[in-house]
């Protein structure tokens, strides 16, 4: 009984992978799972409603809902024109892109489901590819989103109060912190057995953050003890810092502290998710 | 003969507990089919991911074209196909799109990976619904695109999974047509069947897998004649009388017949002839049958020939077979299809 040796198999198919380095593979294989995910959110009716539809309607609801209840206290109210539309706004680009990033999970528990992660894994594609694929295409949608209700912000009223640099600032830490945790919801995802258990155990996660947060609300206005973790909870510096950029005053403190939290979560989460993923076969 | 697959010593236990594999061995010849079967919870799924590098072994080794399977994995997966039980094929793409994405990510050129999807559209007569949603697509369309996916890259090693469980005749005939195609350009496969026939079609050799065992391996001709190529059963209005039917048929019967009440099993190598056999007997004596079959051995038959007991899904297999799926759920219609128990039935 002797094996056959060194067979190399798809004559045609060695070719160009012969030239490419690892990483560029890896970075290849990334690419088709993005384009992959992305053509999903655009085929997928339910994926337009939830990342178009809706932050439209939060931005719609919140703002001439809520917009004529809440009055914004004393020094902030100077600073934001008494508009409750800008102080608004920062705190519903983070709740929707933290919405948003529900998706990474259920998108991961579906592919789960449907075996196609298993059939993955008995390709000779780079192991980092289902993950980064979903990450880049979960970044390109949010993006897209951001731009879209930064023009329903517009034309309800929402002004930018410093410059153009302070705005793209404000929503690249709206985006790195989306875009970390969608870590979070990955390790959902491939824990969860299905697509519906990974949403109902994401959204129970995220409200008391986004809702107990200064997003919508200032933290002054709320019980002492609530205001403080709304403070402190990775969403306070966040929507603050965003805030801060995007209208003024002081930004390093809430700018720091929004970025130490992204760090934190990508630090604890990525390897999370990547172990996660490897044992999810 | 050279070998193509190579398991040794294979064992894998979930939740340290259930026991999936307890040192399966086999090997199959480059360019043959063998065949692994067994019922729903033998232990062939897991045996199948070990040997395509998705699951690692406990213990035990495996090789593929000489490459380790744990070691060098890579290799592996650039020499194997694999077509699941259930398809695993993107919902939200096309056909074609759907093979295009598996032969880039083989890391086919662009160029090549158009001219591959549209070959295998073609071969698998998918051309007509390949740039439609897979939405619109048949179980058995599905499952065509599935084994089209594994062959993007023309593996000289394939591995399907249960291929055609849950498939109308049709359908079957189909995939057993292409197998059969591939087989013959020199392809090595390696079919898992819960169903003797399937086995008995395709497989040069195979395996009889029971509780993470193998427990027979050899031809079809081999086991069936092991087995007894036919069964008679013959049911009679009470035990009494079946008890001595089964006692009278001694000499018709390849093997000792087998007591069930008031049926009586008797394994027989030429069934026709100890029909006639039987039924003459049963005049003499002024016996009528109330019911008299002869039968092709079913899985089941193998079975019981080599355990002494019925095929049994176990409820172990927590990595063969996902069943705690509700089915009341909106998320169904993405869930893996699954053979429903009418449609194995059907297709028995």
């Amino acid at each position: 009984m002797t094996a056959v040796t060194g067979v190399v198999a798809r004559p045609e198919a060695g070719v160009p992978g012969v030239r490419g380095s690892a990483l560029g593979w890896a970075l290849a294989d990334a690419v088709t799972v993005t384009k992959r995910n992305l053509i999903a959110i655009t085929r997928n009716p339910q994926a337009l409603v939830f990342h178009g539809v809706q932050p439209i309607l939060f931005v719609l609801l919140f703002r001439y809902v809520f917009g004529g209840a809440i009055h914004l206290p004393g020094q902030l109210g100077v600073e934001l024109k008494h508009h409750y539309v800008n102080y608004l706004m920062p705190g519903i680009f983070v709740q929707t892109m933290a919405f948003g990033s529900v998706s990474t999970a259920i998108g991961l528990a579906e592919d789960l489901q449907t075996g196609l992660i298993e059939r993955f894994h008995a390709l000779p594609m780079a192991r980092s590819a289902v993950l980064a694929g979903r990450s880049f295409a979960d970044m390109v949608r949010n993006v897209a989103t951001f731009v879209l209700m930064t023009g329903v912000g517009y034309a309800v009223g929402f002004r930018v109060q410093t410059n153009a640099a302070g705005f793209l600032a404000g929503a690249a830490l709206v985006l790195v912190f989306s875009f970390a945790l969608s870590w979070g919801f990955a390790v959902i995802g491939l824990t969860a057995s299905n697509s519906e258990t990974a949403q109902v155990t994401s959204f129970p996660l995220l409200f008391p953050l986004v809702f107990a947060s200064p997003a919508f609300v200032p933290t002054s206005e709320m019980p002492k003890w609530l205001g403080d973790f709304a403070t402190y909870q990775p969403f306070g510096p966040v929507v603050e810092g965003v805030r801060a950029l995007m209208f003024g005053g002081p930004t390093a403190t809430h700018v720091e502290e929004a970025l130490a939290w992204v760090v934190g979560l990508l630090v604890v989460l990525v390897p999370l998710a990547v172990w996660r993923y490897r044992r999810a076969a | 003969m050279t070998q193509a697959i190579e398991a040794v010593d294979l064992e894998k236990t979930f939740d340290e507990t259930v026991r999936a594999l307890d040192k399966v061995s086999f090997s199959v010849a480059a360019g043959t089919v063998f065949g692994l079967l067994g019922p729903n919870g033998a232990g062939k799924t897991t045996a199948v991911r070990i040997l395509t590098t998705i699951l690692v072994p406990d213990g035990g080794s495996a090789r593929v074209l000489g490459h380790d399977v744990v070691r060098h994995a890579q290799q592996v997966r650039m020499s194997i196909g694999l077509a699941g039980q259930y398809a695993a094929v993107d919902e939200n793409l096309t056909g074609r799109e759907n093979l295009h994405m598996v032969s880039r990510l083989n890391h086919l050129s662009r160029p090549l990976s158009a001219r591959r999807a549209t070959e295998l559209l073609a071969q698998f007569q998918l051309t007509d619904a390949g740039d439609r949603p897979l939405k619109t697509y048949s179980g058995g369309m599905r499952r065509r695109l599935d084994v089209a996916a594994a062959l993007v890259a023309r593996p000289p090693v394939l591995f399907l999974d249960e291929p055609t469980t849950g498939l109308d005749p049709q359908s079957r005939l189909g995939v057993w047509e292409t197998i059969e195609e591939l087989v013959a350009g020199g392809t090595t496969v390696l079919l898992t069947t819960q169903y003797l026939e399937e086995a008995d079609r395709l497989a040069h050799t195979v395996a009889v897998v029971d509780k993470g065992r193998v427990i027979a391996e050899g031809t079809p001709a081999q086991l069936k004649a092991s087995l007894g190529a036919t069964v008679l059963d013959v049911s009679m209005s009470d035990p009494e009388s079946a008890a001595e039917v089964a006692v009278m048929v001694a000499g018709v019967a390849s093997k000792p017949a087998n007591l069930l009440g008031n049926n009586v099993e008797v394994p027989v190598d030429d069934g026709p002839r100890a029909a006639v056999e039987v039924l003459r007997l049963l005049d003499q004596r002024g016996l009528v049958p109330a019911g008299f079959v002869l039968r092709e051995p079913s899985l089941d038959d193998v079975f019981l020939a080599l355990t002494g007991h019925v095929a049994e899904a176990d409820a172990d297999d927590v990595n063969d077979d996902t069943d705690a799926e509700p089915e009341w759920s909106p998320g169904r219609r993405r869930r893996r299809r699954r053979a429903t128990p009418e449609a194995q039935g059907a297709a028995r």
